[in-house]
């Protein structure tokens, strides 16, 4: 059942997602630092700051547990896992069988879990509230991002990933009226996911706006580079799963090495526009009240579960 | 080698006698905790290895030359049963392992009395999975609850407790009133109130149904379903951490284990519509309790809470398979009731699990507010890593158990598009989006539960005293997280071990289907499979390969300092997030769920109070008020009551009078 090449292109995605991960977020920023008037940071900008805190020494609390050393490497195992999951070049992956979309947010859940638990094991104000702004984000975007993730499920009659883009990709190329609410709501959950405006802004230090920076506050040396690595990974995903279910047109299908290859500039391409895309909603909205987080998740909410209703309703 | 029959009465009969032996030296701490609760805890696990036996043998029936002259007791083992004592076994042994180093002198009731009341109520459990009529089932059932209202009431020196006590035996006799009149319904006038005469019966229509309601009432009113769930957060948090445990993981799943005999093998016809009525009940159940959990701040209340989550969410997997067996559909049947035990095995372990943390830290600290708790991880390591298996099985995180279940369940719900009903095709959409976000909420909750009482700083002096648990609690809590961890591990192998359950109960069964013993395809592997253990290994193989790498290129040093302040010198651990504080969101977002009362302090006050409680609406719009109209009933009675012996005497001739009417 697991063929050679099918553990080559498993294993080149996730390095190619490991390895190209900070070059998105760079790319995002550059794209912001460009529409918001600013002279912007050199693309490999995320690199650097990787070496450099990798060199540097870790400086703990004296209350940090072990918990809190090994987070940052727990965090990254379930981000790249989640990103070995997500078909970005081909469909004939060996880990799809073992985890399909409900495990996927599952990793994603687990990640989060370590991460909320390391922003308090410190047991200063500014780690808990971070972890509380993360949780309460989190309980209302994971049940969106399994009902957005269900609704395609139910149009291919598949949990498994790889199968559900080789159904979408095969379909006549129409516009879904559930697909279009899954896509809102998606595009409103990863926005928030991702800690970015307007849920959460990634280069902000206000203490009291702050979500995952405050939760991160203790952290330095590597294990500050592991978990702003995670970051870049967790954001690679989301964008994949996004191209995945909405965009899957260029992924190679079954073990196809050619196509793989071709595969490589459409995956690219599409980054580079769903970069382009990220910058602009970030340039073009304020960032909200920790309050109004939940009203904001509550409607993606409520658009996925809408989507689900919608496909169960028309479209059968 | 006797029939497994045989061997669960032998070793129920051994519990008894356990508990008799404690009634020899009731104020002997040592003989209880150092002879009776070991030789328990070996019993229980005998139970489920007999259990394990019995999962694939041919039912088996026996009369018991006991009981009244014309009413045997009638037993029987077969499957579903079978599977039960399966779970009663596995928690047990744990729970009784940890016992040993738990049960303490001076906290109450006697030791060896006890001892008396704990093995009596498991006996009385095992008895309840065998009972095979009416009459030996609500001995057994009766049993139980009275048991375990001893239990409860242990520490009876405080009054809450005491209350906590009463509450639950009125409730446990409301659901035992229609425990006893769904038989009446069930019999079908035959008189015949064996569990075969039953079957035999076949009730329908308008019968059957009045018995589905009375069983959902009665077995839900011991299960904790809303609005029947008040006595459940009082309890439990009352009783001994494995007297909780044991309630928690075990008692509440024999209320399953009935609702599942009467409505699939008493009735063994259900209507579609009935499931519906489950379906909602549980869903309403489970997002009300985890709604609840997320602002408790004694940490036994929240896993009593998060207990009428998971029975929700029981129940809810329950609801989907009368649906699938309603219609006809009996392999998604088998599915939903394959993810309904499977949640049941998952919570017995890891509720157990978690209770069991809790008593521990209470013997370390004396203390059960999270308010007072904090940086125990460091004092009490063991502890907090078997607590953080519980916390990621409990959260439904893979590779755990819980999420082993949780998957099965949504893989069932995404299977009811297929359902011949246009409006349970609309509605079915709702109800995975609220198991979502359940199991979503859990997380939040469990990540405050840990967060507050395993992390962060001491919020009191006295913590930086305390100890790790002792070697019997150790063993206790290592043999549930193991459990845990094998049951997450090897889904596919739990999976088989219940396929002959769904056999027996809707006809068919998915194991056939499961992709060997490595992953869990419940339908068509094409359709949806998973791997914990493949995931795991993958997951860990990445985890380690990042820490080896990143060692191996930056040995980079580490130095300890002060948390970083900000600038403001005098952090203390006061500052860190309460319990209250980490509930605070989820109170905001479900407001309507409470009611909340707020004591605000005046201006000027000199020593500023400020209070705020989130209560049960339940309480105060259904309980007082039936309270009331009980009382005011009452009160119309003892108008009758003059304390007078004329009066009295009065009413015997009156009646008197009357009956010789009637006779004449």
């Amino acid at each position: 059942m697991i063929s050679a090449s099918g553990l080559a292109a498993q294993f080149t995605e996730l390095m190619l997602a490991v390895l190209l991960a900070p070059l998105l977020t760079g790319w995002v920023n550059q794209c912001r630092a460009w529409l918001q008037n600013r002279s912007a940071p050199p693309l490999l900008q995320p690199y650097y700051v990787l070496a450099k805190l990798f060199a540097k020494d870790v400086v703990l609390a004296h209350s940090a547990s072990p918990l809190f050393r090994f987070a940052p490497y727990l965090i990254f195992g379930c981000i790249a896992l989640a990103a070995a999951i997500v078909p970005t070049l081909g469909t004939d992956l060996p880990m799809n069988a073992a985890a399909d979309a409900i495990a996927l947010v599952g990793l994603l859940a687990l990640a989060r879990l370590f991460i909320a638990l390391a922003g308090m094991d410190i047991g200063t104000a500014f780690g808990s509230l971070g972890s509380r702004r993360e949780m309460l984000v989190g309980f209302l975007a994971e049940p969106a991002l399994l009902m957005v993730l269900f609704t395609a499920s139910l149009i291919s009659g598949s949990t498994s990933l790889a199968t559900i883009v080789e159904t979408l990709a095969h379909k006549e190329f129409v516009i879904y009226p559930s697909l279009a609410f899954a896509g809102v709501a998606f595009t409103m959950v990863s926005l928030a996911e991702n800690a970015r405006i307007p849920v959460d802004n990634p280069s902000t230090h206000l203490e009291l706006t702050m979500i995952h920076e405050a939760m991160v506050l203790e952290y330095s040396g590597r294990h500050l580079a592991m978990i702003e690595w995670a970051a870049s990974l967790k954001l690679f995903v989301y964008s994949c799963i996004g191209l995945a279910i909405f965009f899957p047109f260029g992924v190679a299908e079954g073990g196809d090495a050619f196509g793989i290859v071709m595969a490589l500039p459409a995956l690219i391409l599409k980054l580079a526009i769903g970069g382009v895309f990220l910058a602009l909603i970030e340039t073009l909205s304020a960032k909200m009240r920790i309050f109004r987080a939940p009203e904001f998740l509550g409607i993606a909410f409520l658009l996925a579960v809408l989507s689900m209703l919608v496909h169960v309703l028309l479209e059968r | 080698m006797a029939s497994p029959l045989l061997q669960v009465l032998a070793l129920a009969c051994a519990w008894i006698a356990l508990g008799a032996l404690g009634l020899l030296r009731t104020s002997s701490t040592a003989w209880a905790t150092r002879a009776l609760y070991p030789a328990g805890a070996l019993v229980g696990l005998l139970v489920a290895v007999a259990g394990l036996g019995a999962l694939f043998q041919p039912p088996e029936a026996l009369i018991l030359p006991l009981g009244l002259p014309d009413l045997p007791f009638h037993v029987r083992i077969d499957a579903l049963s079978a599977f039960f004592l399966v779970l009663l076994g596995v928690a047990a042994a744990g729970i009784s392992v940890f016992g040993c180093g738990y049960f303490r002198a001076d906290q109450g009731t006697a030791p060896g009395l006890v001892s008396f009341y704990y093995h009596l109520f498991l006996a009385s459990m095992a008895l309840v999975l065998l009972a095979d009529d009416a009459y030996f089932f609500m001995v057994a059932w009766e049993t139980m609850a009275l048991s375990s209202y001893f239990l409860v009431t242990c520490d009876h020196r405080h009054a809450q407790i005491r209350s906590a006590g009463y509450l639950y035996l009125l409730i446990a006799h409301i659901g035992a009133i229609a425990i006893l009149l769904c038989f009446g319904a069930l019999q079908g006038g035959s008189g015949d109130y064996s569990f075969d005469g039953m079957r035999a019966a076949q009730v329908s229509g308008a019968w059957a149904t009045v018995a589905y309601v009375l069983a959902l009432a009665g077995f839900g009113a011991k299960a904790g379903i809303v609005p029947l769930h008040v006595w459940l957060p009082e309890a439990h948090p009352a009783a001994p951490s494995p007297v909780s445990a044991l309630m928690s993981g075990v008692m509440l799943k024999t209320a399953i284990y009935g609702l599942l005999r009467v409505t699939l093998d008493l009735i063994s016809f259900p209507l579609w519509w009935w499931g519906v009525v489950a379906l909602a009940l549980g869903l309403a159940t489970a997002l009300f309790g985890i709604v609840f959990a997320a602002v408790q701040s004694d940490m036994k209340r929240l896993l009593a809470w998060s207990s009428i989550e998971n029975i929700g969410l029981i129940f809810a997997g329950f609801g989907l398979t009368l649906i699938f067996r309603g219609f006809g559909m009996g392999a998604l049947a088998a599915l939903a009731l394959t993810a309904t035990l499977f949640h049941c095995l998952n919570h017995a372990c890891y509720k157990s699990l978690l209770f069991l943390c809790t008593g521990s830290v209470m013997h370390a600290t004396s203390e059960r507010s999270l308010g007072r708790l904090g940086g125990l991880i460091h004092r009490m390591p063991w502890v907090a890593w078997c607590a953080l298996v519980g916390t990621i099985a409990i959260a439904g995180l893979p590779p755990s158990n819980g999420f082993a279940s949780e998957w099965l369940l949504l893989q069932a719900f995404l299977f009811t598009p297929g359902l011949p009903q246009s409006y349970l095709n609309m509605l079915v959409p709702v109800a995975a989006a609220v198991v979502a976000l359940t199991a979503a909420l859990s997380g939040y909750v469990m990540v405050k539960f840990y967060g507050v009482v395993f992390l962060g700083q001491p919020r009191e002096p006295k913590l930086a005293e305390a100890h790790d648990a002792g070697i019997w609690e150790r063993t206790g809590l290592a043999w549930l997280a193991m459990v845990c961890v094998v049951l997450g591990l090897a889904p596919a192998t739990v999976i088989g071990l219940l396929d002959p359950v769904t056999r027996a109960l809707t006809g068919s069964g998915i194991a056939g289907l499961a992709q060997g013993w490595l992953f869990l395809a419940p339908i068509q592997p094409e359709r949806a499979s998973y791997s914990p253990l493949l995931v795991f290994a993958v997951a860990a193989t990445i985890v380690l390969l990042a820490w080896l790498l990143v060692r191996l290129f930056y040995h980079g040093r580490s130095r300890r300092t002060r948390a970083w302040d900000c600038g403001f010198p005098f952090l203390n651990a006061r500052m860190q997030d309460t319990a209250e504080g980490f509930g605070q969101p989820v109170r905001h977002v479900f407001e309507t769920f409470f009611r909340i009362r707020t004591q605000a302090p005046a201006p000027r006050d000199l020593r500023p109070v400020y209070r705020e409680s989130q209560e049960d609406r339940f309480w105060y719009g259904l309980y007082l008020p039936v309270a009331q109209g009980v009382n005011w009933v009452t009160g119309l009675v003892t108008v009758l009551q003059r304390g007078r012996i004329s009066t009295y005497l009065t009413y015997s001739f009156a009646t008197l009078l009357l009956l010789l009417l009637f006779v004449g």
